[in-house]
């Protein structure tokens, strides 16, 4: 068993693009869940609204990426106003079964055989990141010798991933310390007072959703920048568990929460991947192949997730960061 | 003088009888078709072990015992529509046609098998004339079969009619288990206030549980009879029911006793769908299972309709199970109290009604339910780990569509679901049948956010 390396490993993937994306979608799900007590369920749905608009904007309509993104973020409104309509002025759990609900419903659509002249159906899009490569300024491998280093095209991936989770994080940060932040504070800990005192909730609510999910849109366009590609696969509703599980173990409620939380999910996720590969792998393998071979290995770790997710919620709700009393909530 | 208790027990007594008698002749018909088919001599060449095949043998099942079709020319076409393989069937009506590369390659590929109806012989037709293609999807390594039915083609079942009335009859049958996963999830939802998004993976744990007894070494028999499957159902609603308990005993109350709030125990369930459904990878592997007994019955021919006895056996089985159910729930005293603790909690408890031993029993209940469900489906159309996360959703359409928290709205709304899935294939491919279900959940949140059962309440 080599630790550094596998150290080294978990370390680059810790700060790749797979954690920004992560990242990302988490910080929209703070806005969500963190700031505003909505239950979303379904970040993967706009994560998918928004890859799919740029691989679609170069394939379908053979326009540009930036054309994509401004599209991309547009239709992330479009689905929010959706989401919404319905679903706000009820209970919380109503919005996470729609949500986790329309995710599914669109990865179904946009994956279907039918479509798949126009959406690559299993198979997705790809051929579409030539221009953003372009733009690529570095041309060799890059990071601290001898500890990590990324490939050209991943640290650029990486240099936009981080540009826009500082710029997202900035943005959370104004508009929490913001009265209208306050206002989304107070929603969360009692809608009844807020409402009692005049404001309009379900307007407030929307809000929070819209802008949470043009969040959760950039990191759908990681996504598509990271894989060079993108398709159903990549949007399956556990990847808005995991964006939860990030976002619990950073604390919600806290702007650099998502961040260190998404750092240490994928930290941790590929350091538990690599060393159950390691320990099951090669003639002799450290764990008997009775108990695990190398297949059930790569799914020990989701197993730890899933396990974690739940005891994190439990007991200590407020992640590494965060301060319980803000997170008491309860179903409203 | 009879105690409530005992009629009970009696009342489940007589149902497993009556289930037995049902299906103990059923798995010797089963047996009687499979061996038929061995008569045939449907027999494949052997070919090397590192190569994959799709293969298949046409029968005209007019005559008896069915007699093979030579001479029909088969094409196999990959997704991109490239023609990957040619076969004609020989005197035995076989037809065998490798597919290229190695069978890790092929994994998760689609293919599509087309017969030349041109070369069938004079007056036999593909049974559903419209079938003269079928697209397969390697899911496993190992060689695929195919079956193309010929004879009469049905009478009118190029009509949409005859097709609708098919397919709700298949889809009455799907609802009889939706509706049992609905009620479980409904009633947890109606005495807990929680949203349990781990309820796909107490259907999952019914499906697999059956399984497992199946797959217990040697035959299980009474009276002569192979009665595994039907011990494995059995053991499967039995094993979920103290799984429920468990699920209970060990995690929610505890978390109820904490004070946890509706929301942090949501995503606590989420943790436990995730945690349970890579647990069951785990132990019980990725591919697509059947049970050892029924996975091929011969259907009855009623009128034009192909009905199988293993679709009529689950749906009333399923319908007993509910009107059981219901019946408990409606007439005894634990179901009374349950109805007054899905009212009130608090209230309930002022009257000097057990919440806690309520709860307890519905948790039970419900799992027993839902692994009820997933055995029952896996015994109709197979199973894999996440048949129950799969069928999640439309457990949740079918609850929000009948009213969250009701009896009858889950039940209701269960054969809505149900129905609407697989009638709106009629009009739509099979493979926007579940966006149809949420699609109509999410209208009926529009227009009617308290369901179609639930009473005119607040619910924001």
């Amino acid at each position: 068993m080599d630790i550094s390396s596998l150290i080294g490993f978990s370390l680059q993937q810790a700060f790749g693009p797979t954690a920004i994306l992560l990242c990302l979608a988490a910080i929209g799900l703070n806005v969500h869940f963190g700031y505003t007590g909505l239950l979303n369920f379904g970040q993967a749905g706009f994560m998918m609204v928004a890859g799919y608009s740029i691989g679609g904007a170069v394939t379908i309509f053979s326009s540009s990426l930036w054309i994509g993104l401004v599209v991309g973020l547009l239709l992330c409104v479009v689905l929010a106003l959706l989401l919404g309509v319905p679903t706000l002025r009820l209970r919380a759990d109503y919005l996470a079964i729609v949500t986790i609900a329309a995710a599914e419903m669109i990865r179904q659509t946009i994956g279907a055989a039918a479509f798949s002249d126009t959406f690559g159906g299993q198979d997705g899009i790809t051929d579409f990141i030539a221009g953003f490569r372009a733009t690529n300024p570095f041309d060799d491998r890059k990071g601290i010798p001898g500890v990590v280093s990324w490939s050209a095209y991943d640290f650029w991936v990486m240099c936009v991933g981080w540009a826009l989770v500082a710029l997202c994080c900035l943005v959370v940060w104004l508009l929490m310390r913001s009265p209208w932040g306050r206002v989304l504070k107070s929603i969360r800990e009692d809608e009844d007072a807020v409402r009692s005192l005049g404001k309009n909730v379900y307007s407030y609510k929307m809000q929070a959703l819209i802008i949470g999910g043009v969040i959760g849109g950039l990191a759908g366009v990681v996504t598509a920048l990271r894989s060079a590609a993108v398709g159903p696969s990549f949007f399956a509703t556990d990847i808005t568990f995991f964006a939860y599980t990030c976002l619990l173990i950073g604390g919600a409620a806290r702007v650099l929460g998502p961040v260190v939380g998404a750092i240490i999910f994928w930290f941790l996720i590929n350091f538990f991947g690599a060393f159950f590969s390691q320990a099951t792998g090669g003639p002799d393998p450290l764990i008997p192949t009775w108990i695990m071979d190398s297949n059930q290995a790569s799914l020990t770790r989701f197993i730890i997730v899933g396990l974690g997710l739940m005891l994190l919620m439990i007991f200590r709700p407020q992640g590494i960061f965060g301060d319980r009393r803000e997170l008491a909530l309860d179903a409203r | 003088m009879h105690t409530p208790r005992s009629r009970r027990a009696v009342a489940v007594g007589a149902l497993l009888v009556g289930l037995l008698a049902v299906l103990v002749p059923m798995g010797s018909a089963s047996a009687d078709a499979s061996s038929t088919g061995r008569k045939l001599g449907c027999s494949y060449e052997k070919h090397a072990e590192d190569e994959i095949h799709i293969k298949g043998c046409l029968r005209d099942e007019r005559e008896n015992p069915p007699a093979p079709v030579p001479g029909v020319s088969v094409t196999v076409t990959d997704s991109a529509g490239e023609v990957i393989g040619e076969d004609e069937t020989d005197e035995t009506g076989v037809f065998d046609i490798a597919v290229p590369g190695d069978p890790v390659s092929a994994l998760g590929k689609e293919f599509t098998v087309q017969i030349d109806e041109e070369t069938l012989p004079e007056g036999a037709a593909l049974r559903d004339p419209d079938q003269v293609e079928l697209t397969i999807m390697f899911s496993t390594t190992s060689d695929q079969s195919v079956i193309f039915p010929i004879g009469d083609p049905l009478a009118g079942s190029s009509g949409k009619g005859l097709q609708a009335v098919q397919l709700f009859v298949g889809g009455l049958v799907f609802s009889s288990l939706l509706a049992m996963a609905a009620l479980g999830l409904s009633m947890i939802f109606g005495t807990t206030g929680l949203t349990n998004f781990a309820h796909g993976e107490l259907i999952t744990f019914g499906a697999l549980t059956a399984f497992a007894v199946d797959r217990l070494p040697g035959d299980i028999s009474l009276g002569g009879a192979n009665v595994t499957v039907i011990v494995a159902v059995v053991a499967a609603f039995a094993v979920s029911a103290a799984f429920g308990w468990l699920n209970d005993a060990a995690l929610w109350r505890p978390l109820r006793r904490r004070g946890t709030g509706i929301i942090a125990m949501m995503i606590v369930s989420i943790g436990l769908s995730l945690f349970l459904r890579n647990l069951y990878q785990y132990l019980a592997g990725a591919q697509s299972q059947n049970y050892s007994q029924y996975a091929a019955v011969q259907p009855w021919e009623v009128g034009p309709l192909l009905i199988t006895p293993k679709e009529v056996v689950v749906f009333v089985l399923a319908m007993s199970v509910l009107v059981a159910a219901t019946s408990v729930l409606r007439f005894t005293r634990i179901g009374k109290a349950t109805r007054a603790v899905a009212d009130n909690p608090a209230l309930s408890s002022a009257t000097g009604i057990n919440v806690e031993r309520v709860i307890n029993f519905v948790w039970i209940g419900g799992a027993a339910l839902a692994g009820l469900a997933g055995a029952l489906l896996g015994l109709t159309q197979g199973f894999d780990y996440q048949i129950g996360f799969k069928l999640l959703l439309l457990v949740f359409a079918a609850v929000v569509l009948g009213g969250l928290g009701t009896i009858w709205g889950a039940i209701v709304g269960a054969f809505v679901i149900g129905i609407f899935t697989e009638l709106t294939t009629v009009f739509v491919p099979a493979e926007f049948k579940f966006v149809g279900a949420l699609l109509v959940m999410i209208v009926v949140l529009l227009i009617r956010p308290q369901g179609m059962l639930g009473r005119s309440q607040r619910v924001g």
